[in-house]
């Protein structure tokens, strides 16, 4: 019986379904030194804005038990050089791209979105409305159903073409089932979930807040059975919907346990600051395992463990 | 990023403890004639089943091409937090999962230079590298190495062999001259008609240096010490403001555009906030 690494996610067709995760491999290029972009089934970027961003002030980083905080506050060149430097290069590496977007106004992600159009090697869009590291909290889009709608919407009417949309939520919210069928409703072919947790170290040599802007948003193995729970919420009540999967995905079981749930694919992030080779150990572990469980396939597996309760 | 950078599994060739630090020797065969002073390595730590998610930077001590172990990697490792801790807790032919070697690298310039090497703490470990490196090129090199107290300078005798001076100070007085590392650079600077600072340590020392250097007019290279999770420039949290010839503000990675920096670029005083019109890499 033969074996198929390859995978739908939300329309595209990939070689395999382990993906970096967006903020985790920049644009690719301090990775490429350690393995070839195209072993990926899709390298997903670091989110884009209009502008170049400073980011936050530092610190801006705690490690805490089996994970981090962040808050980089999406620190980047802007659009413009992004278009310009990275999309030819990562074209001219032959990687499949994962333009992750993200905006401090609705209209922004129009804006993002029509810049999106015909990019060479770009096989999909993420729509990040679920950073937490943002000056307003009330920018946090997918927190409400509104925000999220309407900025997802903004990318549909603007996207033009059949390029997948996939809206990237945060586990900060009472229903996520409601804000994914709210996303799914406003025109995204899949959600990518999760993103991080807000959260606060302080440090009690100095008695303050570790980080500067005092939050920042957790992630690594800590948040992994919270992942793991919004996927299998958000698949069982959608399951016609795609699911990237993410959230402390540091070996192959880890990956393994978030197709299980429901997710077609997987993102590794924060286990390439700790192993930059960490996303091939988890492709190649996942593989085996497939393999081991008698699957001829990724999408056989894909919700598996949502059997006795069908 | 340093394009020489590799991973590997380095075996621990030894660790000794001397003063408040470790002394440890990575096997790393080819890997050692890449690694320049001022370079870095990254290891994982904790073993397989660590809760410590994030990699652990260390300056290069020295590097050597040949041995009966083949290529090895020195490191003067401080035991302050878990990590170090698991690190300097290994013993001879355990392994650590490394990425070596990282950042950019002092410059050494071509024409015999005078030059002024300043440490803070351990520190001083990737100067003794450096000062053997424009020793053989025909540089006079003064070294002045500073910590709190007598234990915390790193200052073994081998490396004494290749500077002209050292000049050592310590915040309680327990050894050299009693005070800041800064109260002695203008005399030694003025005596010796230094040329260039190379420099690392603390970033409040690194940022004292400059102000100094400024003032000379004297190039000042300093390694930085921002705190790092990945150390190959995809986590953006090792982060300072830098400004560029275009007299731009930017954000830059101390992992893969540093450790050294030219320092007079450097936005010192930045903890906690941002300049005005800063961008990002």
């Amino acid at each position: 019986m033969s074996f198929s690494f390859a995978t739908n996610l939300a329309g595209s067709q990939l070689p395999n379904p382990v993906l970096t995760a967006s903020g985790c491999a920049g644009s690719g290029k301090e990775l490429s030194q350690f393995f070839p972009l195209t072993e990926l089934g899709a390298i997903v970027t670091k989110s884009i804005m209009i502008k170049p961003r400073s980011g936050r002030a530092t610190p801006r980083m705690a490690e805490t038990p089996s994970g981090m905080l962040n808050s980089i506050g999406l620190q980047g060149p802007g659009v413009d050089l992004f278009l310009e430097n990275d999309i030819p290069w990562l074209a001219s590496q032959g990687a499949r791209t994962i333009v992750s977007i993200a905006g401090e106004t609705v209209e922004d992600y129009a804006v993002l979105a029509r810049r999106m159009r015909n990019l060479p090697g770009v096989v999909g869009i993420e729509v990040n409305i679920s950073c937490p590291n943002v000056e307003n909290r009330g920018m946090v889009f997918s927190c409400q159903p509104e925000s999220a709608r309407a900025a997802v919407e903004a990318v549909r009417r603007n996207i033009g073409g059949d390029l997948p949309i996939i809206a990237k939520l945060s586990p900060d919210v009472t229903d996520i089932v409601a804000i994914a069928r709210e996303v799914s409703h406003a025109g995204a072919d899949g959600v990518a979930l999760i993103n991080t947790l807000l959260g606060m170290v302080i440090d009690t040599d100095v008695m303050l807040p570790k980080l500067a802007q005092k939050t920042g948003g957790l992630s690594g193995p800590a948040i992994r059975p919270v992942a793991i729970r919004a996927i299998y919420q958000v698949h069982a009540a959608l399951p016609q919907l795609p699911i990237l999967g993410m959230g402390g995905i540091t070996h192959g079981r880890d990956a393994f346990e978030f197709i299980l749930a429901g997710a077609s694919a997987i993102s590794v992030g924060t286990a390439t600051f700790g192993n930059p080779t960490a996303v091939m150990k988890v492709k190649d572990e996942l593989e085996e395992i497939l393999i081991q469980k008698g699957f001829t396939g990724v999408s056989e597996a894909v919700g598996f463990a949502h059997r006795e309760m069908k | 990023m340093n394009p020489r950078a590799k991973q590997l599994q380095a075996e621990v060739v030894s660790n000794k403890k001397v003063g408040s630090y470790h002394h440890m020797v990575f096997s790393v065969g080819d890997l050692a004639q890449a690694a320049l002073p001022g370079n870095f390595v990254a290891i994982a730590v904790g073993g397989p089943a660590s809760s410590m998610v994030l990699r652990r930077a260390f300056a290069i001590y020295r590097s050597s091409e040949k041995g009966i172990n083949g290529g090895l990697i020195e490191l003067v490792v401080a035991p302050h937090g878990q990590g170090s801790r698991w690190l300097t807790s290994l013993r001879a032919h355990d392994h650590v999962d490394m990425v070596a070697p990282l950042g950019t690298h002092f410059g050494i310039p071509t024409e015999p230079v005078r030059a002024l090497l300043v440490g803070g703490g351990y520190g001083s470990a990737p100067l003794f590298g450096l000062a053997e490196l424009l020793k053989a090129r025909g540089c006079r090199v003064d070294m002045v190495l500073g910590a709190s107290t007598a234990s915390k300078i790193y200052a073994p005798l081998e490396g004494k062999r290749s500077v002209s001076s050292l000049t050592l100070t310590t915040d309680d007085g327990s050894t050299g001259i009693s005070g800041k590392i800064t109260d002695v650079l203008p005399k030694i600077i003025e005596e010796n008609d230094i040329e260039i600072i190379y420099s690392c340590g603390p970033m409040a020392m690194l940022s004292a240096i400059t102000q100094i250097s400024d003032r000379y007019e004297i190039l000042h290279q300093c390694a930085v010490e921002e705190s790092m999770a990945c150390g190959i420039g995809v986590c953006m949290t090792c982060v300072l403001p830098v400004k560029g010839d275009d007299d731009q503000i930017r954000m830059l990675r101390s992992c893969i555009d540093g450790p050294v920096m030219d320092g007079s670029r450097v936005i010192w005083d930045s903890k906690r906030r941002i300049p005005e019109g800063t961008w990002g890499a």
